[in-house]
Order: C-alpha cells, then structure tokens, then sequence
C-alpha cells in the first residue's frame, strides 16, 4: 500500500507492526524460546564454557543496571541511563572485541565498558556528579562516554584512520590487527555526525564497525521517526555492507560483529550492524515512558529477554547445573555490593583540582583564577 | 641578506612552517579540503602531499564536522593533526566537535588526554569574496574554555607560530589573515629564536596613545602610528598575537605609560575580544586611564557584500579618530 502522494511504501509495510520481530533479514543464532538455529554466514561453534561465561557477562552485566538504577532511586547518583534488556547487544559486541581493538561508546554502554575492563564503579562518577568519565581511555581500549549523540563515531572513524596509519590492519597478524567499534543508538543514525563517519569511514576504507543498538526508541521518539527504511539498508547506500542482528540474542550479536570486526582487521574495510533490540527501562530515570508507549509492546519484549532464552538452551542441553547459577548469584551480589558501597565511597570532586584539567599545562591565566578563588575561600576561615 | 635569511611572504611562512613541523615530528599529519594536490585553495599546504605522501596530507570529503571529529579520534591515537578549515565562515558545521569535544576531552578526562589538534582558519576580510568567506570568528572560540586562540599577523611569526603551535600539546585555533597571504614580505631568518607563541608583542614603540591589534588590523595600526606620527602623536601599537590566554602584561605596561587605549579588530565589537580586552585594562589600570578604552571593530550587522566592505572594516581613519576621541576627554 502506498502512502497518499504515492511515494514508497506504507510504514507499517517497512516495519511491521510495533512488535515486530526484526525481519527476515535478521540474524539469529538463538530463539527467544532458547532454540538454536544456524545461519548459513554468521554462525560460531560455542562450548559450554564460552556459552557460560556470555550468560555470567550478561547477568552481572543487568546486575550493574539494576544496582546503579537503584542508586539513583536513593539519591546517591542524579540520574543513570538504563540498559535493561539490552545486555546481548552489549555483551555480544564487547566479548567480539580483542583487547587491542578500540571501543567508542554512548553513555549506555555498560555492558561493552564492563567486556573492556572498566571497573563499573567508575562508570558511576559521571551519573553521580564527582566527574565527567573517570577512567583513562587509553588504559582499556575504551572512549569516554560521549553524550553529545552521535559525535563519538567520527572520533572512532579518526581513530581507525590512525590504525592504518600505524600499520595494524590487514597484516594477518591477529596479535597486531585491530579495530574499532562505534556505538549509537538509532537516534543518532539521524545525525549529521554518524552520516559524516560513514562517509569518512568508507573513503579511506577505514577499520570501523558502526554498531548501532537500535532499541526502536529516541527518548519518546520511535524508530520511524528517525527513518523510511530499516536502518542496517542505509549502509549500502554508503558503500558497505550492513546487517540486522537480533540484538536480544548474544550469540548471535557476537558471531556478526565479530565476523565485522574481522572483516576490518583484515583490511577490508566499515561495516555496519543494526542490533535490534529494545530499551525495557526508560531512557534514563528521568524519563518515564508510559507518555509515549503501550505497555503490551513491553511485555511482547519481555518474552525475547536475551538472558531468558540462554538460561533455557543452557538448562534444557545440561550445560550448567544449580553450584553455577548459585555461584553467579554470590558473584552477582558481590558486585552490587562493591557498587553501593563504593558508589557512596566515591569522593567529591575537589574545587581546586579542576582547575588543573582544563588544558595539559596550567596557563597563567587560570591559575590566578584558582588563586583568586582559593583566597576568596580562605577568607571565609579566617572570619571564624 | 645573510645566507640564513629570504624575503617570504606570510603564505610562504606557514608553507614552510608546516613544512618543519612535518619533518621534526612525524605524527604531524595535515587534514582539509583541498590540501593535497591543490595545495589548499590558498597554496598553503602547497607541494607538501607530493612529499609527504597522501597518508599524512590528507584531502578529505567536504564535511568540517567530520574533519575535526576525526582527527579528534587521531589525536586520541597518539597523532597530531593540523586541520585546515577553507574559510572562516564553513567552520560553523564544525563548531560542535570543536567546542564540545576537542575543548572538553582534556578537561573530562581529568587531564589524562591530550589534544594536541591546530585548527588552521583563515580569517578575515578584504579580498572581494562572496558571503561567508570574510568572517572573524576569534570570540566564539576564545570564549571557549579548553582552547588556545592566536593569530598571525606577519609572514614571520606565520613560519614560528605554526610550528609552535603544532608542538603545544592543547588545542589551538590558529586563525590567519587571508588577506595578507600573498600581500607583504618580510625578511625570515631561520636561525633566530622565535618568541614563545603565547606572548604579546610591541611592534612599534610610542608614549602618547597605545593601540591594539592582531592579525590583519596590526598593519591597520602601524599605518596609523606612521599617520599619526606626522601629526606630532607618538602611538605604541601591540599586536596581541594570543587571544586566548590573552598576554596582558606589556598591555598594562604600556598603557600605565600612555593613558589611553584603543583596540581595533575586524570582528563585531559587541561581545567582541575588545570588550574583554578593555575590561582587564580596566580592572588593573583604572587610575592611569585618561579616556576609556575605545573599540573600533564591526558593527552589529553581517559582513557586508564585499563592494562595500572597505566603508565596514576598521582603517586608518576610524581607528585615528577613536585615538582622537581618547584625547578629547
């Protein structure tokens, strides 16, 4: 059916209905009911101990979520930005990478910063106020969250750039060969940034996989605002290939982008993966969703948790047993624990400090601007 | 002229500048439109692609966001770009990746990255051209907290600044007077010890009047010294060279000395850096003033079609009748 002024398809033809299920393209290792499937392109043969350790990922991955959430609903951070139940997306994604591969996130990504070896109490500071990104970007291969949207993936682009550069693409060295992994979401594929970092990406061919969690909402903001078609159909129009993942299922996020990420080491080139999944929380505790969604679109969603569906496969073919879900659980508790108390634990940022941020050297300027300061503070101590 | 020196012109200084910084450090590397073969719309990076190669000249899409996005991203892996903005008023796309990114990265990182990206604009009027091509944008970036802002006035500081500016481990907005290019030549001696970039400089000694200036107005300000001159008044002229950190300490000397200040630059005087200029005079020479300090820059409207921009940009005659004013008071 074609729309009044007969120009392309209906929406609805393109999308679905709101509870789609991705498509046909869509890549899937692992249905929602934890059936696996094969895939004649995209699949990886895992054992028990990898399909293990994505589940732990993911568990302690929703755990640093739901933990940080309640943080902010006991006032000690001001706001978080919920990941819940995109953890496969996340997870699939980051365990891809090798640590000499390069991650540019969002402020969401969680899961990726927790694969690349940031302590997720660090993650926190930037929520709670005591800092702006409290860990060294080049300590774990991984940016600093970017809350402008979208900007980080020129920054990830120019880093690819300066892998070619450096001569560690396309040596067949898979110690030496890297990459780089840009992450929006699909609000940002809107943005005049991530179009600039396709084109800049594709001209130099350079060693980036655009990693986009489309989680069908921008804030209040469906995915069809942001687009006619699905969003992984675009790459191509940039010259190179893109392809939707069921974002939900980890296995299958993490055979794509790590067949993407390979196709860059290698020297071949961006590549783009739409994961399709789905924000269940609200887009940060700020937000609140009922204004804008149907409460059945969540509960469709529910039943394709990325965790619920490896629970099952791993159950149902006898791959764990009570001792491993009991010692996830002590470590889970673990983690929240070292969170809470480390989160409270956290100190405030000193006045005096920022000062020395700004640029690599003090410039005389500012520091008469923190004397200044300085003084007009100790004038306060002196009058008691 | 000794064997170490030549007649350049401030095109041929930056060229050769750029040119240095290239061979002493080989993580230098040159991003714009136009910069390869072409050289740059304005011979800048002329020759420079042919020997440096195309991996550390590079031409890239027409896209000012995506150009100092990635080099942000260069940066971050241990490069240091020099990008090159075509004309003062296409760096607005960009305006974003540079405020909020390249300005903040050091800052949210505590410090723990550097951004050692130049951010070359040419800037400025008084070459004929269509709209958008004679802009001063300096007060958006010196406003800007996380970014160093300095402007070249002469062939000669063009050839130190740039490398001194590539070796500075911040950002700098490295703004260039387009109409002074290819204008006059100035003799370079190479073996010289340039100044540090972040200072300000007195260009021509005087005791009556002191004038301000940077990039293409400090030739406006000698021309009104040497005027000046001939009528019995004895002008000191500064050229600034950093707006951001501002150098004010020969600033404040010279006007304890004269008493009377004026500041003159291309760009609007509402809000312009003659406002913060004249504020600090101000504050820390209040009982040596005779007059207030007298800005003579654009008025608030746009740059004009370019038939008229001569009656708009400061000259001669504006910046001596505010040099007048500060007289009559």
């Amino acid at each position: 059916m074609s729309d009044p002024a007969g120009f392309g398809p209906d929406l609805a033809e393109v999308f679905g209905p709101s509870q789609s299920d991705g498509g046909p393209d869509l890549v899937q290792l692992l249905t929602p009911e934890g059936e696996r499937v094969h895939h004649p392109e995209f699949d990886h043969d895992f054992s028990a101990e990898e399909l293990r350790g994505l589940y732990r990922d993911m568990v302690l991955t929703r755990r640093i979520d739901v933990e940080a959430t309640a943080l902010q609903r006991h006032g000690e951070l001001g706001i978080w930005a919920q990941l819940l139940g995109q953890e496969a997306a996340q997870i699939g994604a980051g365990r891809a990478m090798r640590p000499q591969d390069y991650a540019f996130p969002t402020y969401r990504e969680h899961g990726v910063a927790y694969c690349k070896g940031v302590d997720p109490l660090r993650l926190l500071g930037l929520f709670r106020g005591v800092d702006q990104g409290g860990w060294d970007p080049n300590e774990n291969n991984f940016g600093l969250y970017t809350i402008v949207i979208g900007a980080q993936t020129l920054h990830a682009t120019g880093y690819a750039m300066g892998m070619q550069r450096d001569g560690v693409v396309g040596t067949g060295d898979p110690e030496r060969d890297s990459a780089v992994l840009a992450h929006f979401g699909d609000g940002a594929s809107s943005q005049g940034d991530v179009n600039e970092a396709f084109i800049f990406a594709a001209s130099y061919n350079a060693p980036v996989v655009f990693f986009c969690q489309n989680n069908q909402w921008a804030i209040s903001e469906p995915i069809e605002r942001q687009t006619r078609i699905p969003l992984y159909q675009r790459a191509l129009g940039f010259g190179f290939p893109g392809i939707r993942v069921d974002g939900n299922d980890v296995l299958a996020t993490y055979a794509v982008t790590k067949a993407a990420l390979q196709r860059a080491r290698d020297g071949n080139g961006p590549s783009f993966v739409e994961a399709y999944t789905y924000r269940m929380g609200a887009h940060t505790t700020t937000d609140d969703p009922t204004r804008y969604r149907l409460n059945d679109e969540l509960e469709h969603w529910k039943l394709k948790d990325p965790i619920e569906r490896l629970k099952v496969y791993l159950r149902r073919n006898g791959l764990v047993d009570q001792q491993f879900f009991d010692d996830l659980d002590a470590e889970a508790k673990e983690l929240g624990h070292h969170l809470r108390e480390g989160c409270k634990a956290l100190p405030d940022p000193k006045p005096m400090d920022q000062f020395g941020y700004v640029f690599s050297e003090m410039t005389d300027e500012i520091r008469e601007q923190r004397d200044g300061f300085a003084a007009y503070l100790a004038s306060f101590e002196e009058s008691h | 002229m000794s064997a170490n020196t030549q007649k350049i012109t401030l095109a041929k200084g930056l060229n050769m500048g750029l040119r240095k910084a290239m061979e002493a450090d080989d993580k230098v590397l040159l991003m714009g439109e136009d910069v390869g073969k072409l050289g740059g719309v304005f011979r800048i990076t002329d020759g420079l692609q042919k020997d440096f190669g195309e991996d550390r000249v590079i031409d890239s899409p027409l896209a000012e966001s995506g150009i100092v996005g990635t080099a942000v991203g260069m940066a971050l892996r241990g490069y240091r770009p020099v990008v090159e903005i075509q004309f003062d008023g296409f760096v607005y796309p960009a305006y974003d990746q540079i405020v909020c990114q390249v300005a903040k990265y050091t800052y949210r990182s505590q410090g723990k990255v550097k951004m050692p990206i130049v951010i070359r604009i040419p800037f400025g009027g008084g070459i004929g051209a269509v709209e958008h091509h004679s802009e001063s944008p300096e007060a958006q970036f010196a406003h800007t907290p996380g970014l160093k802002v300095v402007a070249c006035s002469n062939p000669v500081d063009g050839y130190w600044m740039i490398q001194q500016a590539i070796a500075h481990d911040d950002p700098v907005i490295f703004l260039e007077p387009k109409r002074q290019y290819h204008a006059d030549k100035a003799e370079l001696d190479e073996s010289a010890t340039p100044e540090p970039l972040f200072t300000s400089r007195v260009v021509r000694a005087g005791t009556d009047a002191t004038v301000l200036a940077y990039g293409p107005t400090v030739k406006t300000a000698l021309k009104c010294a040497e005027a000046a001159e001939s009528e019995g008044r004895s002008l000191e002229v500064i050229d600034l060279r950093t707006l951001s950190p501002l150098d004010m300490g020969p600033v404040y000397e010279s006007v304890r000395r004269t008493g009377r200040c004026v500041i003159t630059h291309e760009a609007h005087v509402n809000l312009g850096m003659g406002a913060e200029v004249a504020a600090r005079i101000t504050e820390q020479c209040f009982y040596s003033l005779e007059a207030p300090v007298l800005r003579v820059g654009a008025f608030d409207m746009p740059y004009p079609p370019s038939r008229i921009e001569e009656e708009y940009l400061p000259d001669l005659d504006r910046v001596l009748d505010a040099v007048d004013r500060t007289f009559a008071y």
